[in-house]
């Protein structure tokens, strides 16, 4: 039988400090009596949700956000390994279904760390504290006589030691200590935080035995696959399937009305027509053999092409000022030496993580079980509940490993589909979109033209920007007629660039949505970072000065700006990052023969990042080099994999510069697959070199995504410091070069 | 169709259709789920296999072309095969892990073909794995670190 233990609620909603949100983050709630906690069943000692001990000493920690490469499992569990002084070979770790017990859990934004790292701390901290109470009582000694250590409670007075194992019936029975009395660590104390860490699924994803959402596998579970309007948002006129049925292994063929999501939230389904199969390849085949008549409806004359002309065209003309915006630009720009304009562009791009979008769902009718590779497992129970009016109870849903997700696994239209057919058919489906299906219909990371014009001073400074910014909005996904980039899209490097500028102008321009617009791997700083970076080269060039000086003067004097959240802009933070960089690249070295150097700064996620890029170019044959990279994160949890992160953003920072362009021809995507959809290879990987910079008294920043945005436009500078040649436009295999 | 496949050295009798690619028959039908599916066109890698010994792309290749073959996947064990594993932990390679099933068959069948590769070896064998998460220069330096591993 469990041993209970009675809390009270504002103490834990205290301990794990969610107040506001009325979230009770690490302790158990049972629907009946919210201020019980089942605290042990007689083996484990489990002090919170995240945190069960065992009898023989292993710890099973919970991961509460997802998996998807970027290493958290490890990570954030090592930091409340840390503060519990637990021996690592003991520690296993569990991934946390989606459950709002857990907190927020969507995992996004390169924020686990910042927004859930101290509350982590906490709980092992807390848990700590109960073992040692346990170890005090039991020896009869005072609490401040024994220390962790290691796997163990020490008496420091006898030396007498005893291991966390034997001590979980005891510490159980402990009360869990108020918020006021649990105390972090220092750094200088850290073992595992600020350490490297090996992956803790290094044995699963060298054996092929990590389940990602594809390897789930249910007794009597149908395979679909789902054909869809290639023009966003069009429906079936009619079918004709009989090709399709006769295919070996096909069962049904099932029409799929379009899922509409309420406006404001969700992300709902497209539709289309399902074929059921037993095994994912005659699905697949099934899909092809269809012959099927659509209606396009409103985006069918959608071009992209024709769409960037506009949007130049638009962002020509004066836009809607941008609060933020300083000082007063006509007047520099009267009063300038130089004044220079230029206009940027980014095509619409995708995320294609290696494992395609794919959900498993079981629906048996009041009750449905999910499993998904999911960043945002909490909105896809919540859409299912609203979709298929299930109390939000009876939905489990499971999240496996995700074989990357960049952004496009937050969105759960895959979920929705595979309930949809599972309660149609009456017994458990996964549906697996093929590369083809994920290029065609996904939430497009949009596209976006820019226009600039700067000044220089008689000084050699930037005197004034304007920037007038035309990109379809994340927003409109959720509200129609959303036609202009949001303010918080505008707030990642926009209004708060890193530069210092007495006369700054920011414009909004109108750019509707003709695509289904979602975010990736850093989002708009893609655009910001690009245009930015690659604006403040060509001012440096007509300034006749070196482009790192000219970015250290642009960045400004040592200040340090409030914003809303607790980490503010410390303009020191980014000239040490920029300077880092230009050392470890040795810039200012005499080049060899036909190679270039380029850098690029960008304050994102509140990281500070800064690259440098040295290329060769040989008829129009560009080889990236090396990438020097260097991030001021903050507190670093686990560093090889902070490296490793870096690594694998500047491998994805080549492939959309090199690569990257989604096109629509009446309003279907013109791409399929990775033949036209192009990815960086180990032949074109270029030698990476990190830095971090220890800034272990600091708030902990992003990592994931914050590398990224200067990748495309330390390139293109470089290849201007090669050939002269500038770009303004991605991807480089659409501007003459080519890079085999 | 009857078909006998015989993979990591066990004998499987299945029932499967007769143009499915050998990816779908070892991942859907045989029920080994460590090959993966990532283009289904031959471009990523992610389904790479051997088949006595020779590096295939399943997702391109029908049932048939494994009958009478001791087909290899990630579910196996070779001795170089456990050398990259021991690399590939030392370096902290994988991040999402997902490409690496087929990035360590790839290596294999490299380490079975050339014992002390160069780093155009590597690169030219291993370009046709895509690593969306983009561990490339951790694969690179692995692969050199099982071949000093097996050396030593
Ligand atoms: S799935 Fe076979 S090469 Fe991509
Ligand atoms: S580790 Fe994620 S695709 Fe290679």
């Amino acid at each position: 039988m469990s041993t209970i233990q009675k809390i009270s609620r504002r103490d834990f909603v205290k301990i794990f400090g969610l107040t506001s949100t009325g979230i009770i983050l690490g302790c158990n709630i049972s629907s009946d009596n919210k201020n019980v906690i089942p605290i042990t069943d007689g083996n484990t000692f489990s002090p919170n949700l995240f945190i069960e001990i065992h009898k023989d000493g292993k710890i099973t920690l919970i991961s509460s956000r997802s998996e998807m490469g970027q290493g958290i499992k490890t990570s954030l569990t090592s930091a409340i390994a840390d503060e519990l002084e637990a021996d690592w070979s003991y520690i296993s770790v569990k991934q946390a279904i989606g459950h709002e017990k857990y907190g927020n859990q969507n995992t996004d934004g390169s924020r686990s760390v910042r927004t859930i790292l101290e509350p982590m701390r906490k709980m092992g901290a807390a848990a700590k504290m109960m073992l040692i109470a346990a170890a005090a009582k039991k020896w009869n000694v005072s609490e401040s006589d024994c220390k962790a250590e290691n796997h163990h409670i020490i008496n420091t007075k006898t030396n007498e030691k005893i291991f966390y194992g034997d001590l979980v019936e005891l510490a159980s029975k402990v009360e869990i200590p108020a918020d006021e009395t649990i105390k972090l660590k220092k750094v200088a104390d850290f073992k595992y935080i600020g350490k490297t860490l090996k992956s803790v699924d290094l044995k699963d994803f060298t054996h092929g035995t990590a389940k990602y959402g594809m390897d789930i596998r249910i007794p009597n579970m149908k395979f679909a696959a789902i054909a869809r309007c290639p023009v966003t948002f069009g429906t079936v006129k009619s079918v004709e399937s009989s090709d399709a049925e006769k295919i070996s292994g096909v069962e049904k063929v099932i029409q799929l009305d379009r899922i509409v999501p309420p406006v404001g939230q969700f992300f709902g389904a497209l539709g289309g027509v399902a074929v059921i199969a037993n095994n994912t390849w005659s699905a697949f085949q099934g899909k092809l053999s269809l012959n099927i008549e659509w209606n396009y409806g409103e985006n069918q004359n959608f071009d992209t092409e024709k769409f960037k002309d506009v949007l130049t065209k638009r962002v020509h003309e004066k836009g809607k000022l941008v609060p933020g915006s300083i000082g007063n630009v006509a007047k520099a720009f009267d009063d300038a030496t130089k004044v220079i304009e230029a206009t940027y562009h980014v095509p619409f791009l995708v995320h294609t993580p290696m494992e395609v979008p794919n959900a498993t769902a079981w629906f048996q009718g009041d009750k449905v079980e999910v499993w998904a590779p999911l960043q945002d497992p909490q909105t896809a129970r919540a859409e299912i509940a609203h979709f298929f009016e299930i109390p939000i109870e009876n939905i489990t849903v499971n999240v496996t490993f995700l074989g990357g997700g960049f952004g496009r696994k937050s969105k759960s239209d895959f979920v929705v589909e595979s309930v949809a057919l599972s309660k149609k058919i009456n017994a458990p489906v996964q549906v697996v979109w093929t590369r083809e299906d994920d290029v065609k219909h996904s939430f497009y990371h949009a596209t976006s033209v820019q226009y600039l014009k700067g000044s220089i001073d008689k000084n050699g400074s930037v005197s004034g920007w304007l920037q007038r910014v035309a990109m379809p909005s994340i927003v409109s996904s959720f509200k129609p007629m959303s036609d202009y980039a949001s303010g918080f899209e505008l707030g990642q490097g926009f209004t708060n660039n890193p530069y210092k500028i007495e006369n700054f102008r920011l414009e909004n321009t109108k750019a509707e949505a003709n695509l289904r617009i979602g975010w990736m791997r850093s989002v708009v700083h893609i655009h910001s970072g690009f245009a930015n970076n690659s604006f403040v080269d060509e001012l440096a060039f007509a300034a006749k000065k070196d482009p790192v000086q000219f970015h250290l003067d642009l960045i400004g004097e040592d200040r340090i700006i409030e914003g809303k959240s607790n980490h503010p802009y410390d303009s020191k933070r980014m000239k040490n990052v920029l300077n880092a960089t230009a050392k470890n690249a040795n810039w200012g070295r005499k080049l060899p023969e036909n190679h270039g150097i380029g850098i690029a700064i960008h304050y994102s996620f509140y990281s500070y990042v800064a690259t440098a890029v040295e290329v060769s170019v040989i008829n129009n044959k560009v080889k990236v080099e090396h990438i020097w990279i260097t991030i001021d994160c903050g507190l670093v949890l686990n560093k090889d994999n902070v490296i490793n992160q870096l690594e694998g953003a500047a491998i994805f920072g080549m492939s959309l510069a090199l690569f990257g362009k989604i096109t629509t021809k009446e309003g279907a995507v013109e791409q399929h697959n990775f033949f036209d959809y192009q990815m960086t290879r180990m032949k074109d990987a270029p030698k990476i070199t990190v830095e971090i910079i220890d800034a272990m008294n600091e708030p902990p920043t992003g990592v994931g995504e914050p590398g990224v945005p200067v990748i495309a436009p330390a390139i293109c500078n470089a290849i201007f410091n090669a050939t002269g040649k500038r770009i303004r436009q991605t991807p480089l295999i659409d501007q003459g070069f080519d890079f085999e | 169709m009857k078909a006998n496949l015989s993979i990591n050295g066990n004998e499987y009798s299945i029932d499967a259709p007769e143009e499915i690619p050998l990816l779908w028959a070892i991942r859907d039908i045989v029920g080994l789920t460590g090959t993966k599916f990532g283009c289904g066109v031959a471009q990523c890698g992610a389904c790479s296999i051997l088949v006595d010994g020779m590096l295939v792309k399943s997702c391109s290749m029908p049932i048939s072309f494994g009958f009478g073959k001791e087909i290899f996947t990630i579910e196996g064990t070779s001795e170089n095969l456990e050398f990259l594993r021991k690399a590939w932990n030392e370096g902290n390679v994988p991040q999402c892990g997902y490409c690496q099933s087929g990035q360590l068959m790839a290596a294999t069948a490299l380490l079975d073909q050339i014992s002390n590769p160069t780093d155009q070896d590597i690169e030219d064998a291993m370009s046709s794995n895509i690593c969306r998460c983009g561990t490339y220069v951790r694969i690179k330096k692995a692969i050199h670190e099982a071949v000093a591993l097996k050396n030593n």
